[in-house]
Formats: structure tokens, C-alpha cells, sequence
């Protein structure tokens, strides 16, 4: 069986939902949304705590909620769902192959493919603490899985590793279930996620967080019986005399998270070593002309509103791109990051014509800052433009605008750096 | 006993009493290739294991090296019964359906020291009867390793050198041993061996008395706790190795299994890819107390990394997705295995000390094993008569994995209209299908914990390590089961993986949790 679309859309989460809507808005016909889970939302139906849609929606949602506003319309509509069906290659010129219960092995021929696959956690492995390897370990997004969807709380007496957003909010809700959180340990000497949660995770439940501590070991035979955790120095080491051991039978590791761009790689799509990513242009189009990513498979954002947001940059572009309606620059301006800058999104811009005219740049900061100006830098350092920011964070993802006015210049670069006001 | 008594058999936690002709202590490879063979007899044969799966030990942390054999002398038994087994694993790999691929070893070398070193083992090896040996010099070394360290001179090539899963090939020479009439007992820890009149008569469990009047002692790194039940003396040194195991995307970074120059003491540090295309790195050695669970440490992390570096520099360490550790069954004061009848009690036999190249030389340990038990049998039981089965089954079937039909998946079509389970993907990162699961849960010696079905199907050990799959496991386990998901383990009893259902721990904790809030 040969199946033929005009977009075809890998994973139904946030970014996914949000092309098919607004590519369909937009006029695109011929719709098709691969999702590998038994339903949409990808992670938002197991994340159901409050804070969503503060942005898109200007009110306070719940991720099965904000889920839930997408999922409503796109069965209004006539896109082609096909849920429990696993993608597993792409190529450059769009074919598809996928498998799920009912047809088997599906061949899938597309005019345009959007990646939008999203992220997966980084593990006790990958990060090699050293020790036993028993039952107990857990990334803080399995583990609210277990609890959230399952029905199953997987510990009761919790250390958590890492202060990244579903840490801190699992450190919570584990608390809220009787467990007992004897401490969140951040390797760095700030947060890694998002100030509100902090504040509304941790601080109000007196979970104590500790800024330069990690674990350097984990015991247990059977199941985890304690963790060795030590304060570390300025090069991340740990510091022998500051260790201590806490007795627990549960760690929650909330160290990061990674795009899973399994699928891009094969498609010959080459990676941002920083983003883990593809690298694309302000329609978030890939190298590979017609293949789009966005969402957490293309840079892991701090909300699911900027992924919505860059979903829908993504379903303007693909009707722009099946219309033809494209005029290329002559050489694309690459934006760089400098100072303090940890990457960028686009990294590239490739069109004369933007679809909106400002064109929206996010990018994520290495160290925290306050007072702090975004400067947009030529080759020779002339400032470009300048945007005041009043803090920024690592945890929280930081955009500014391209000004309209470089868009039709002869630029070749332009570098983004933060820099004391 | 059908395949299905057998499950059962394995799932009963009662105590029982039992009979059999043959009790083999330890599911390792050596267990397990034991069992195999003697399954060929028409004898009554019992495997015991303590732990809830075969190849828990040493077979599981291990390089999964099928080793050319140029290393140990002919004289020696390891020496000789690795050079007797090397050729056989084509066969029986292609019998049991285990992935074996003959890649062929690089001993690498950099200085004219190293040469010398070289030159030595080239000998040993052709003493031994090994061919194609060859030292491999200047540009040919990097045609064959592009990615070697530049600096690499030398290197002594054995294309009989393979890769092999120890694991899958120790749990599928079980499979095996049970379609052929051994009954295995998982959870079932020999506690004491019960001696008449310096005649074995029994094996004393956890689960009970089993009646035998022959033993075979091939229980590991706790052979020696085992055999001095019957006063028989040595001890066992766990020396401990730790390895790390990086994306499979990068297994192609090496061609071959690269070693340095061999120390007394190991084979060193060397990089190979496996079988399911990863990167292996390790092992390093070092002595142990403990002997069960061994433990990752920082510093063996960093020895691991460092000496793998020496062989190929650029290492993708930011692809790593696990680092494990496991032990090696030494004795120190001997440098062979012990396999052996007791000369105290009758009816007793140790296969002990079975370090590397054991799992190079299981084939051949047990037939060594096998003739050894026709002479204790014929002393002891000269009634019993030892008489090859007709109906011996010498192959499993094919198991058809999802990730071997990624090109072909025309076949895979078919075997999905026929179970649809085959269709709905439970392993996104190594691609493993529901049906994979549901039969390793089914096959002779059944998965029934998270680790188990890992092993047996690979579903948790691609990058994510199970963060996506492992609920999706444990509920398909709790179902198939028919127990409660708080039962499901990691890895046996204790290894449970959650603990409350939601709701019921803040019952227990409540009051107290509300305490805390209105401060």
C-alpha cells in the first residue's frame, strides 16, 4: 500500500498539533499526523499540573487541557490521524515507512515532512554516576508517567538530581502523594529550570534544593538503598570531605534533555552539536528542502506556548512552500551566538520575504544575568540592536526580534550577545 | 515435562521435593552449555539458579569476546579447550539462532617492545594450531582501522576472533536444554549438599530437598562456597570489570575487536563493537570482595575511558548510554580451570574457576564435563545407562526480530498479518515490537522481570534505557502474569519497581503531610 500527502507530520505532540491546525488554516490540503502513542498531546496528557497556556491562551491550563484545545479542533477538521503507528525511516526525497497494528508496514510518499518528534531525558547512564545498578531509578518524566497515567507511585522516601522543570515539579508531586523528597541537588550553582517553579515546586513545600551538589554514588542491591551525594568545586568535581550519604529507595534524575533526532540522522539531515537539533532557517526548514523541524525535537523549550507558537511558524511555511511562493536571498545571514550565548534558533535565514516581517530569534544563555542588553553584532561589532533584558537564565529561553531593516541588507552574519547594561 | 509445565513448574513458590538423575547448580554459560549437552542423554537432569533469570553473573558483564585462543598455552585446559571450541560457535550459534559474527582481533602494538610481545603470542598461537595469524604493519593497520591511534605500529591479526551477546547465547542454550527435558528451577539457591557415606545424595534449596546422586558445581563465583559443602578447598576472587557502551550509531567506528598487549593479570582494555552494532569499552581489573551486584566506581570510569582512548582517541563520549560492571570467577593461586570430579565425596564435579576465555570455551567444558559424568556414573550409578536421545532437538526456531527486518520489511508485512502484535512497537529506540515481548515472556525459560525481557528482546537497552518503554513493559508483564503491577521486578525479588498505587501512601502519611503544608 502507497500513501501520498502533500505534509506528513512525525509525532503528535505540541509542535505537531499545532502544524496540522495552522497548515489546514492556511489552506494545505491532504493532511497527515503520525503519532507512536495509543493518544495525542505527546508528554502534555501525563503533565497535569497547572501553568499552560499563560502565554498562547492568556489563561492558566493544565497540560492535558492546552492538549485537549488542539485535539478538539483537529478532529473538527479533515486531517488524517493515525495514532499507535511508529515511523521508523525517512529519506531525502520524503518516502516514509511506518508500522502499526492494523495496516502493518505503511510506504508513505509526502510533499513536505515536519519533524516533530520531540525529546527524550538523559539518563543515570549517560551521565555515568557511578555504583550499583538496582531497581529505583527513575527520570523524572517515567516516573511521572507511573503516577500520572499509570496510577503507580514508583518511591517513597526521593532524592532528586538535577533542578530541570519536571524534576521540580515531580519533587512536588511526589511530596503530594506521601512520599518524602529529602533533597533536589543541582550540579550547578543555579537552576536549571524555570524560576516559577521554584518558587511554587520547591520553595512551598520546603524541599531543599542544593546549588553545587550531585551524586557521586548509588547503593543498593536489589533496590536503591542510599545515594553518596558531595558538594562540588568550580570544574564540577566533587570535594571528598563534603560527602554525606542520605538513605532513600528512590533517585529522580532530571539532567537534561535530549532531541531525538534518531529519525533526521538517517534521513541524512546533518545535527547542531549544541541544540542536538537540525539546523534550519526561519521557516524552521531543514537542510533538506521540504523536511521542517520543530518543537523539542529541534531545540528544548522552556514552554509549550513557543512551541505551539513555532509549530504554527512551521504550517505557514509548509502552504508557502507547497505554493511556491518562496524568494531565496542570495546567500543566506547566519546568526551566531557570542557572548554568553549558548545557541540559536534559526541559525539561518534564508528568505527575503519573511511571512511576518519581524522574524523572532530564541535562543538560551549560559549563566544567569540581570540588567543585562541583547546585542545584535555585525562583523565589525557595530551594534545592530539592542534589547533590554531584566534578568536571564538558562532555564528560560529568551527571544528577541530580527529588526525588519537587516533583513534587506547585505549582511552575512550577525552575532547575538548579552551584555551588562 | 511440555514446555508449559515447565513455566509452571519455574512459577511455583512452594517448597517441593524432587528427584533427578542430574542437579547442575549455576544458569551461566557453563550451566547452561552443561545442561545442553547432557540434554542429548536420556537423563533426568535439574538446573538450579538463585537467581530469577539464567546468565545473572559473569555471563551477563563480560566483553563477549569468542576469543582465537593465542593468549593461554595448549597445555593448559584453557588453552586447549578455547582452540577446541572457537571453530564450533558458527554451528551452534546458527542451531540456536544467537548472533555470532567472526570479526577478527587486533592485538595492537607501539613500540618495538610491543613487537617483540607480539611476535611471542604469534608463536603461542601457531603451537596452539591457529591459523592465519599474521603481524600486520604501517598502512595496512589503518586500512583495516581507520580510526586507530595514529600512532598504533603493529598488530597481530587473528581473523578467528568473534563477537557473540553472552547473555542471549547463555539463555538460548537454556532454551534448548529445556525443550530437551531439563527442568530449571529460577530463585532456587543451593543452601547444602547432602552426603551418605562420602556419596552425594542430595542438593539442600531454599525450595527444598532434590534428591540426586550427582552433582555438577558450576555455580560461579560461588563455586568455592558450594564445593566446600563436600571439603573440597579453593577460593574464589571476584576481580571485578567495568565497561562502558556507547550509541549504535557507533559500533562502525571499529572494524575488529581491538585489544592492547595482554598484562598477566587480563587481556586489557579493549574497544569492540557488538553484535547489535554498539561500542564496547573495557574491561578494567581489579580485586572485589562482594560477589554479587558489582558496583561502577568513579575511578574505574575514568581508567575504562582513558585506557580505551589509547587504542581509538576520538571516542564519542557524549553518546554514552551505559556503563556497567561485572566479575570475573578468579582463583589466584591457579592460573586454569578447575573441572574436575571431587576426590573426597563421589559423585561431585566442579567446573570452578572458569574466568577468560570460559565463554570461549563453553562448548568444549562441556563435553569435558559430559565425559567426565559417564565415569562417575558408571562408579556409582552402574544401572543408569547414558544413552543418546533420538528425539534430540538441536535448534530452536527462528525468533524474528523487527530491528533484523528494518530492510526487508516486505517480510515483516507477513508476519504481522499474521499477529498484529507484531505491529504495535513497545521500543522505540531499539525497536521492538509487543509480540517480541509477549513471547519472551512465553519462550522456555520465561522473562518475568523489566531486565529479563531486556536481555531476551533488547526493549530498554537502546539510549533512552527504558524511560519510554519500561511502563509499557511492566504493564504488558503485570497483564500476561496475571499479578499486580507492584509485583513486577527489575531484577527478582526486592527489585520491585514501584511501591503504592496513587492515593494509597498519602493514607498512610497524611496526617503528617498536612502538618508540614500549614507551615
Amino acid at each position: 500500500m502507497k500513501l501520498e500527502y502533500d505534509l506528513v507530520i512525525i509525532g503528535g505532540g505540541p509542535a505537531g498539533l499545532a502544524v496540522a491546525l495552522e497548515a489546514e488554516k492556511n489552506g494545505v490540503e491532504n493532511i497527515l499526523l503520525l503519532e507512536r502513542d495509543k493518544y495525542l498531546g505527546g508528554i502534555l496528557p501525563q503533565c497535569i499540573h497547572n501553568g499552560f497556556g499563560l502565554q498562547y491562551f492568556k489563561e492558566e491550563l493544565t497540560g492535558p487541557e492546552y492538549a485537549e484545545r488542539f485535539i478538539a479542533k483537529l478532529n473538527d477538521n479533515q486531517i488524517d490521524v493515525k495514532t499507535e503507528t511508529m515511523v521508523i525511516n525517512i529519506t531525502p526525497d520524503k518516502q516514509i515507512i511506518a508500522i502499526n497494528r492494523d495496516n502493518g508496514l505503511l510506504h508513505i510518499q509526502a510533499k513536505t515532512v515536519v519533524l516533530t518528534m520531540g525529546c527524550r531525558e538523559r539518563t543515570r547512564e549517560a551521565i555515568a554516576i557511578p555504583g550499583n545498578r538496582p531497581a529505583g531509578i527513575f527520570t523524572a518524566g517515567t516516573a511521572q508517567r507511573y503516577i500520572n497515567i499509570e496510577g503507580y507511585i514508583p518511591g517513597r522516601e526521593v532524592v532528586v538530581l538535577g533542578s530541570g522543570d519536571i524534576g521540580m515539579i515531580m519533587a512536588r508531586r511526589m511530596t503530594l502523594e506521601g512520599a518524602r523528597v529529602k533533597a533536589v541537588l543541582e550540579i550547578m550553582p543555579f537552576s536549571t529550570g524555570l524560576i516559577r517553579n521554584k518558587v511554587q515546586c520547591l520553595d512551598d513545600f520546603n524541599i531543599p534544593l542544593k546549588f553545587n551538589h550531585t551524586i557521586t554514588r548509588i547503593e543498593g542491591k536489589k533496590r536503591v538503598e542510599r545515594v553518596t551525594v558531595a558538594q562540588v568545586d568550580k570544574n564540577l568535581q566533587a570535594i571528598p570531605e563534603t560527602k554525606e550519604e542520605i538513605d532513600c529507595d528512590t533517585i529522580l534524575l532530571s539532567v537534561g534533555l535530549i532531541p531525538e533526532n534518531e529519525l533526521t540522522r538517517e534521513a541524512g539531515i546533518k545535527l547542531d552539536p549544541v541544540t542536538g537539533g537540525p539546523r534550519v532557517n526561519e521557516n524552521r526548514e531543514t537542510e533538506v528542502e521540504g523536511i521542517f523541524a520543530c518543537g523539542n525535537v529541534l531545540h528544548v523549550h522552556d514552554l509549550a506556548d513557543f512551541v505551539t507558537e513555532e509549530g504554527e511558524i512551521v504550517g505557514r511555511a509548509v502552504d508557502k512552500y507547497l505554493k511556491d511562493k518562496r524568494k531565496y536571498r542570495p546567500q543566506s545571514i547566519k546568526i551566531i551566538p557570542g557572548v554568553n550565548i549558548t545557541y540559536v534558533v534559526p541559525q539561518h535565514i534564508d528568505f527575503i520575504v519573511p511571512e511576518r516581517k519581524k522574524i523572532k530569534i530564541f535562543m538560551r544563555v549560559k549563566k544567569p544575568a540581570e540588567r543585562v542588553r541583547i546585542n545584535l553584532l555585525d562583523d565589525k561589532g557595530r551594534v545592530l540592536g539592542s534589547y533590554k533584558k531584566r534578568i536571564v537564565t538558562p532555564g528560560e529561553m529568551v527571544s528577541v526580534y530580527l529588526p525588519e531593516a537587516l533583513l534587506d541588507d547585505k549582511l552575512k552574519n550577525i552575532t547575538i550577545s548579552v551584555k551588562r547594561d | 515435562m511440555s514446555v508449559d509445565e515447565v513455566v509452571f513448574f519455574i512459577m511455583q513458590p512452594r517448597r517441593m521435593s524432587m528427584k533427578a538423575d542430574v542437579v547442575i547448580i549455576g544458569g551461566g554459560v557453563i550451566g547452561a552449555s552443561i545442561a545442553r549437552e547432557l540434554s542429548r542423554y536420556s537423563l533426568n537432569i535439574v538446573l538450579i539458579e538463585k537467581e530469577d533469570d539464567v546468565a545473572m553473573g559473569t555471563s551477563k558483564g563480560n566483553s563477549g569476546i569468542i576469543h582465537a585462543g593465542y593468549n593461554a598455552d595448549f597445555r593448559t585446559l584453557k588453552g586447549r579447550l578455547n582452540i577446541k571450541s572457537n571453530p564450533r560457535f558458527d554451528e551452534l550459534c546458527q542451531d540456536l539462532k544467537v548472533c555470532f559474527k567472526r570479526i577478527g582481533s587486533l592485538v595492537v602494538g607501539f613500540s618495538g617492545e610491543d613487537l617483540k610481545r607480539l611476535r611471542e603470542l604469534k608463536k603461542n598461537g601457531e603451537k596452539n594450531g591457529i591459523k592465519y595469524l599474521e603481524i600486520i604493519t604501517g598502512n595496512k593497520l589503518f586500512e583495516l582501522e581507520p580510526n586507530l591511534n595514529p600512532q598504533a605500529k603493529y598488530a597481530l591479526y587473528a581473523p578467528s576472533a568473534g563477537i557473540i551477546s553472552p547473555y542471549k547465547f547463555t539463555i538460548a542454550l537454556v532454551d534448548n536444554a529445556v525443550i530437551n527435558g531439563v527442568k530449571v528451577l529460577l530463585e532456587t539457591e543451593a543452601k547444602d549438599i547432602r552426603i551418605k557415606e562420602r556419596q552425594v545424595c542430595g542438593v539442600i534449596t531454599n525450595k527444598g530437598l532434590i534428591e540426586t546422586r550427582t552433582i555438577i558445581n558450576a555455580a560461579g563465583l560461588h563455586a568455592d562456597e558450594i564445593a566446600k559443602a563436600v571439603g573440597d578447598n579453593f577460593k574464589i576472587n571476584p576481580l571485578e570489570g567495568e565497561y562502558q557502551l556507547f550509541d549504535k550509531q557507533w559500533g562502525n567506528l571499529v572494524n575488529h575487536i581491538l585489544f592492547p598487549i595482554p598484562t598477566k593479570l587480563s587481556k586489557g582494555i579493549l574497544v569492540a563493537p557488538t553484535v547489535h552494532d554498539n561500542l564496547l569499552i573495557g574491561p578494567n581489573s581489579y580485586w572485589v570482595k562482594e560477589k554479587d551486584d558489582p558496583a561502577t566506581t568513579r575511578a574505574g570510569i575514568k581508567e575504562v575511558y582513558e585506557g580505551a582512548k589509547k587504542l581509538i582517541p576520538h571516542l564519542p563520549h557524549q553518546d554514552l548510554i551505559n556503563s556497567f560492571a561485572g566479575l570475573r570467577a578468579d582463583i589466584k593461586e591457579r592460573d586454569d580451570f578447575i573441572i574436575e570430579a571431587s576426590k573426597k565425596i563421589k559423585g561431585f564435579i566442579n567446573v570452578a574457576g572458569i574466568e577468560s576465555p570460559g565463554l570461549s570455551s563453553a562448548p568444549a567444558i562441556a563435553e569435558m564435563v559430559s565425559d567426565i559424568l559417564k565415569e562417575v556414573i558408571k562408579e556409582i550409578s552402574p544401572r543408569l545407562k547414558l544413552n543418546h536421545k533420538s528425539d534430540f532437538i538441536e535448534t530452536l526456531a527462528d525468533q524474528p526480530k523487527f530491528a533484523d527486518y528494518l530492510d526487508k520489511t516486505g517480510k515483516w508485512q507477513e508476519i504481522v498479518k499474521k499477529d498484529a502484535d507484531y505491529g504495535e512497537i513497545i521500543c522505540r529506540c531499539e525497536k521492538v515490537s509487543r509480540g517480541e515481548i509477549l513471547r519472551a515472556i512465553h519462550q522456555p525459560v520465561p522473562a518475568r522481570s523489566l531486565d529479563a525481557i531486556k536481555r531476551r528482546t533488547r526493549a530498554g537497552m537502546g539510549r533512552c534505557q527504558g524511560g519510554f518503554c519500561g511502563p509499557k513493559v511492566l504493564k504488558i508483564l503485570s497483564e500476561e502474569l496475571k499479578i499486580s503491577p507492584l509485583r513486577i521486578t527489575k531484577k527478582g525479588l526486592g527489585s520491585e519497581v514501584l511501591k503504592a498505587e496513587t492515593k494509597d501512601m498519602i493514607k498512610e502519611t497524611g496526617v503528617k503531610f498536612r502538618d508540614e503544608i500549614r507551615v
